[in-house]
């Protein structure tokens, strides 16, 4: 049940040789589009701040492309921009990005290769790629999480070089609504993963473990340990 | 600026080196069924925790700001079946629009 190549190669056969969706790749770019439109608006906020900060044209466009992390990306900047050292930063970006460790050991099983191209293909995890590559019952779709990455890898980068290039020229993306967008869309895809009880309950668990800390820890930190509420699950079956 | 650079190379290092813990130290191997009954759950408690943070969340502190105001609306959209590009655009609109009115 928990990983069954036989039925993932079937599936994966069907799918050669054929145009369009039936190119898990390309379905999965195609998913990830809605992602990428937010992204690059993220992108560019985020050029426009670090080049306020002073940090110049090549440092913030450096930064998206090897790190390609938006959340921890922000939080370094804002730590550096209020002052802070870059122990700090460095640690606030970890917080933040200490969800991809678990959310790495779920997809490993369908990755591919020794383990220098599973490090590679490790770093396509992101938020709503792995979500939207979530299968249920813990199984993944390697080719869909992928596709979805490239666009939202394309939009950050390429908006991290607008946000430098243009500073002034874009308006406060906040004025859109746009920092809703990515929130909506979560609870879009929570909304798609609540089809049991106990799913249920394990996110009303973590939602509210994330509310309670909010106020007393550093970011990153509510959110690393919501994922605790999965624990539920070595609970019987119900 | 020597501190933007350190900070830009040891983000991107630890980024790396955390997605790629997972996928490298598990391999191919298939988890034990207790470990895939967890994982199963670990994507409604990430996306419920993503939610209510980047929804209530602002500088350590729970604010109920316009942002809500947008995320509750896409939530009864979507409760209505409504295709969800038009869910979350409803809630940029709203987010928006309420930003303008207060």
């Amino acid at each position: 049940m928990a990983n069954d190549p036989g039925e993932r190669d079937e599936e994966r056969a069907g799918g050669e040789g054929t145009a369009g969706d039936a190119n898990p790749y390309l379905a999965g770019a195609r998913a990830g589009v809605p992602f990428a439109l937010a992204t690059l608006v993220l992108g560019i906020s985020f050029g426009v701040l670090t080049r306020s900060l002073g940090w110049g044209i090549v440092a913030p466009v450096v930064f998206s492309t090897i790190a390609l992390s938006g959340s921890a990306q922000f939080a370094a900047a804002a730590v550096l921009g209020a002052g802070g050292g870059a122990p700090t930063a460095i640690v606030a970006a970890i917080l933040l990005n200490a969800r991809f460790g678990p959310m790495g050991v779920a997809v490993a099983p369908y990755l591919k290769g020794g383990p220098l191209r599973r490090a590679l293909e490790g770093q396509a995890v992101v938020d709503a790629s792995w979500a939207l590559a979530s299968r249920g019952g813990g199984r993944f779709d390697r080719e869909f999480m992928i596709g979805a990455t490239l666009p939202q890898t394309a939009a950050w980068i390429g908006g991290t070089v607008t946000g430098v290039l243009g500073e002034g020229l874009i308006g406060d993306p906040e004025q859109l609504g746009l920092d809703v967008v990515f929130p909506a869309f979560f609870l879009a895809l929570l909304a798609g993963e609540l089809t049991s009880n106990r799913a249920v309950i394990v996110a009303s668990v973590a939602a509210t473990l994330a509310l309670v800390l909010v106020p007393f820890t550093p970011p990153g930190v509510p959110v690393i340990t919501a994922c605790a509420a999965a624990l539920i699950g070595l609970g019987r079956q119900s | 600026m020597t501190g933007v650079w350190i900070t830009i190379f040891a983000v991107a290092l630890a980024s790396a080196a955390i997605k790629a813990a997972g996928p490298v130290l598990v391999g191919g191997r298939d988890l034990p069924p207790r470990a895939v009954a967890v994982i199963a759950l670990l994507a409604p408690a990430l996306l419920a925790a993503l939610v209510v943070t980047e929804t209530l969340g602002e500088d350590g502190h729970l604010v109920l700001d316009e942002r809500s105001v947008g995320v509750a609306v896409a939530g009864v959209a979507l409760a209505l079946r409504v295709p969800v590009l038009v869910a979350v655009a409803l809630a940029a609109a709203t987010t928006a629009l309420v930003r303008t009115l207060v």
